[in-house]
């Protein structure tokens, strides 16, 4: 390759020698996508990892409207999760499998929407358009966290009636012990929401930074707004792995 | 965002994006819809590998929207395209891998405590 390069010195040759961007995107865009990558093997290996731990346990046999949690440690077996998460704030006792997780999921979505509208806008230079959608997607990042929240405390302390398990009554579940069935379960729950949780909390401090660099009119001085973008896609991935987080672990 | 002709007004530009937005998002909310009501309406009893892929099928779908039209990946350049795409590759080689490996550790955690 270097010995045809000093040959044939056309500048269509010479797009990857330097002081060019042959990817068409700048250098922080592209170490935005690069770090998202990696990060993408992160979760990725987190959720092989939990789908291996799950073929290592044995699963639920029978009925699925007849499910209980695991009665006996010789047959600890795997949760349904629809069984485990069907909770809904305010509707105490009421069995609503996956509704507030899939409220969640809309709500993330959601908040998608108004960071792809609040780029759109900067590519208008439209300052109060950005303005507006970027506090609408902190809101549902802010939002989204207090659903996380209220999961976890709710998955924290358990049902009503816990699950008496080898004679002795658990309810909820921590580090220690787990009402809904094998303890790596509670413990891969923690551990992915919570990794995803604190990607979300991340997100809304850079959303919140960007929304007062555009309050202040910083990116109206630089006379664009990448930064939006570029934290945008940072925004835009958090959804994407709460996609396959729903998936992995609530519905499968 | 998208190419646009010259001679589209500001409004024009905007409202051509806006509405593109909106469809994507439709489509995600759609599909997240009806992976809901598969996970309710699926029979009791009935085989769920099925339900399984279908749901895995539906997540792709969604990833592809969000990374395609909301991280814009699509109207990148070719090459920044597949550096991102390609990687993704060592993914499957670790899903095989630990998929037929898993096997082999559980015999083997069981060879070892049981």
């Amino acid at each position: 390759m270097s010995s045809t390069a000093t040959l044939a010195k056309t500048s269509a040759q010479n797009i990857w020698g330097g002081g060019k961007e042959p990817m068409k995107a700048s250098y922080g865009k592209l170490m935005m996508w690069f770090f998202l990558l990696s990060d993408a093997f992160t979760f990725s290996a987190f959720l092989i990892a939990y789908g291996v731990v799950r073929f290592m346990h044995p699963a639920y046999e029978g009925s699925f409207d007849a499910f209980q949690f695991a009665t006996s440690s010789e047959d600890l077996y795997w949760p349904i999760p629809e069984k485990v998460f069907n909770a809904f704030p305010f509707m105490h006792g009421i069995d609503m499998p996956l509704v507030f997780v899939g409220l969640m999921t809309f709500i993330l979505i959601l908040s998608s929407v108004t960071m792809v509208l609040a780029v759109e806008a900067g590519h208008r230079k439209s300052q109060k358009e950005v303005e507006k959608w970027m506090l609408w997607t902190v809101i549902g990042g802010i939002v989204f966290l207090g659903c996380q929240a209220w999961e976890w405390s709710h998955f924290i302390a358990g049902s009503d009636e816990g699950v008496i398990r080898d004679g002795l009554q658990i309810f909820g579940a921590n580090l220690l012990e787990n009402q809904y069935g094998p303890q790596l379960f509670a413990d891969f729950f923690f551990f992915i929401t919570g990794f995803h949780g604190l990607h979300v909390f991340s997100g809304v401090i850079l959303n919140i930074v960007i929304f007062y660099n555009v309050v202040m009119g910083t990116y109206e001085k630089r006379g664009h707004y990448e930064m939006v973008e570029k934290v945008g896609l940072y925004w835009h991935f958090v959804d994407l792995v709460w996609v396959f987080v729903f998936t992995f672990f609530y519905l499968v | 965002m998208a190419q646009h002709d010259a001679s589209l007004s500001q409004e024009e530009i905007k409202k051509a994006n806006v509405k593109k937005i909106w469809t994507v998002a439709g489509i995600l909310a759609l599909v997240t819809t009806i992976e809901f009501i598969l996970a309710f309406a699926w029979p009791d009893g009935m085989d769920r590998t099925m339900l399984n892929i279908l749901f895995i099928l539906l997540t792709l779908v969604k990833a592809f929207y969000i990374v395609a039209e909301f991280m814009h990946l699509k109207h990148e350049v070719k090459s920044l395209m597949w550096a991102v795409i390609l990687p993704m590759a060592f993914l499957g080689w670790l899903l095989v891998a630990l998929w037929k490996e898993g096997q082999e550790i559980v015999d083997a955690i069981l060879a070892i405590f049981a």
